[in-house]
């Protein structure tokens, strides 16, 4: 009992330092300071690998070597303590008056390998996260079809399974940060993205099911949260991928990405992959509906508004290093994401001098449709101001747009969508790491 | 002879796959035998059955209710998050005026300036408002609150009312202001040495 009420004592304690440390930039100047002392041991002004080799320090037994650690509890297991600085967080740029209709962003910068953890996915919910008991939840399809259907979720976990890899994108990933820098890390310039692998059953299959007419042309799926959000989707281009989706990532959808029932469009701006999917309209036309229109469409110079902007185009971000960051001359690995709703990434290229020159980066296996794909790049830092950007090739042969090239032909106003520009980031000459953007 | 029949048989084969890929819903077809779904009347269903085909207002349902009734309910019911005179409130912006605002740097979106049609705001405002207390409203109460938000965007009168055929036939000021994704509209190169920048 004594033991215990220590180690709750150790626990709590270290929790509260946790606590105040929890804001990126003070757990980043913290590492800095490290890195700078290091540095300095080491020897400063002199570059390179070498320069840090001075003789370690002798090394005394871990106290984890000596005491007994922590009994086995079985239950749902939590990341180490010492994680507790890797959430999620709703951008500090942009902050909604209310965290009903709202997003959290996925910390890319600390995701290892092209899965996201269920408790860092990103969120965007309409009107909260419902509760919603697995036992009672019902799909229903009809409109055009010959026989409408009901299916519990007991009846649609019968199915054959398909489980496949693909990443999610917000269709508004990146709308802070166009034109100017406003986000400093890249969890709120690019965390609006996330990746898992999904199980489900063929949307088709459920369709084939109720008799589709052959004249339909259009869906309508609709959530059963408080916003009653849906989307119109075109049969022909989701047919052959859509799946209704129970699990994520080796378990059951968590609640806030639509347990127990959602859509997944691969490759396609996630709010179109309705969570808690209670229902599919089959039609001829789209409905056009308020996040079809008012919402979610792209102003163009005209005055004009694009709708239906569905695929995500190929786009890729350096998450290491990344804003808000420090680094040290000599070896740094820059590695990153790279992504594109059309397909495979082909290749991804990365420049360390503001675009002028570009050197292909190495792609991590594996490559997947529609899936993130790791990059690497070894550089050698020399110590001087640098701009380091990536840039995805995709397989229909797309080249990943500067902001200027996008820029010449829609109007960036307001919150635009769709921001799959080359994203840089400036390092300073004493390797402290900013959003470069515009 | 053998091999003609052969050539025969694959030229036939190709022509229906070729017949297949171009009709529609030609999806990966469940051949599992697994079919689980329950036949449900569509009159059973009615209750989820509340989407509207804005553009025509197909699934409108029956009702009625002008900007004298609708102010009344937006005050109750509306006004603490949208302000009054729906011009924004503490929670969200406001929803009048920005008719115009399209061709200048700052676009202002409200359901006047942006909506193409006007049944959108049947179909929103049922589904999802009250935010704190979505799909209590009666049909009468959307079409009310509908042609308020219309009226103080100077689009109905105060005293018109508004049902399944009135509010379809409303012309919204930003009807043939969208267009059908043309996307990929970039050509980037991939230039490797001596870029432009």
């Amino acid at each position: 009992m004594k033991e215990s009420a220590k180690m709750q004592a150790i626990v709590v304690a270290s929790q509260k330092e946790l606590q105040a440390s929890t804001s990126l930039s003070k757990e980043f100047s913290r590492r800095s300071f490290l890195r700078q002392s290091v540095a300095l041991a080491g020897g400063a002004g002199t570059l390179g690998i070498a320069s840090t080799a001075a003789m370690a320090d002798p090394l005394p037994i871990p106290p984890s070597n000596q005491v007994m650690g922590a009994p086995l509890v079985a239950g749902y297991g939590m990341p180490s303590k010492y994680e507790a600085n890797v959430i999620r967080r709703r951008s500090d740029v942009l902050v909604n008056k209310q965290n009903l209709s709202d997003w959290s962003m996925t910390p890319l910068q600390s995701t290892p390998g092209i899965v996201t953890p269920n408790g860092l996915f990103y969120e965007r919910h309409h009107n909260g996260v419902p509760d919603i008991n697995p036992d009672t939840h019902k799909l229903v399809v009809h409109g055009m079809v010959s026989k409408p259907l009901v299916l519990t979720m007991s009846d649609l976990m019968r199915y054959p399974t398909v489980t496949k890899f693909h990443f999610m994108e917000c269709s508004g990933n990146g709308l802070t940060d166009w034109l100017k820098p406003a986000s400093k890390t890249v969890q709120q310039t690019h965390g609006l993205l996330s990746c898992a692998q999904w199980t489900g059953v063929p949307l088709s299959w459920v369709l084939d099911e109720a008799g589709i007419d052959p004249k339909a042309t259009w869906i309508v799926a609709e959530g059963a949260d408080a916003s009653g959000h849906l989307r119109s989707l075109p049969l022909d281009r989701i047919i052959d991928e859509a799946m209704l989706a129970y699990a994520m990532n080796g378990e059951m959808l968590r609640s806030e990405n639509g347990f127990p029932l959602r859509l997944m469009i691969p490759g396609w701006e996630g709010n179109v992959s309705i969570k808690w999917l209670r229902r599919i309209k089959a039609g001829t036309e789209p409905w056009h509906v308020r996040g079809e229109t008012a919402r979610y469409t792209d102003p163009m110079p005209d005055g004009k508004w694009r709708k239906f902007s569905f695929e995500m185009e190929a786009k890729s971000v350096i998450t290491n290093p990344s804003g808000s960051m420090k680094i040290k001359p000599g070896y740094n690995e820059i590695t990153g994401f790279a992504w594109s709703g059309k397909g495979k990434i082909a290749a991804v290229d990365v420049s360390v001098d503001g675009g002028k020159n570009w050197q292909p980066a190495r792609l991590e296996e594996p490559v997947l449709d529609k899936c993130l794909t790791r990059f690497n790049f070894n550089w050698n830092w020399q110590g001087g101001p640098a701009v380091i950007a990536s840039r995805a090739v995709d397989s229909t042969g797309y080249v990943q747009p500067t902001v200027d090239d996008i820029k010449k032909v829609r109007a960036i106003t307001g919150f635009v969508q769709h921001h799959n520009g080359i994203f840089p980031w400036n390092v300073s000459a004493n390797g402290e790491v900013t959003n470069g953007i515009g | 002879m053998v091999l003609v029949k052969k050539i025969i048989i694959i030229t036939a084969g190709l022509t229906l796959l070729a017949a297949c890929s171009t009709s529609q819903n030609t999806a990966p077809k469940n051949t599992s035998g697994a079919a689980f779904g329950k036949p449900i009347a569509e009159q059973d269903l009615q209750a989820w059955n509340i989407d509207i085909r804005t553009q025509d207002g197909l699934g409108l349902p029956a009702g009625q209710g002008n900007a004298v009734a609708g102010e009344k309910i937006y005050n109750a019911k509306c006004a603490s998050c949208h302000g009054p005179d729906a011009k924004g409130g503490p929670v969200f912006g406001t929803m009048v005026g920005g008719i115009g605002s399209f061709t200048t740097n700052a676009r202002v979106l409200t359901p006047g300036s942006m909506y193409p049609y006007a049944p959108i705001l049947f179909d929103y405002v049922r589904r999802a408002m009250p935010m704190d207390k979505p799909q209590s409203l009666t049909n009468d109460e959307v079409y009310a609150l509908s042609a308020y938000i219309l009226n103080l965007n100077g689009l109905v009168g105060k005293t018109d009312e508004m049902n399944s055929k009135t509010l379809a036939a409303v012309k919204m000021p930003n009807r043939d202001g969208f267009m059908v994704d043309d996307r990929p509209d970039t050509h980037a190169v991939r230039c490797m040495t001596n870029c432009k920048q």
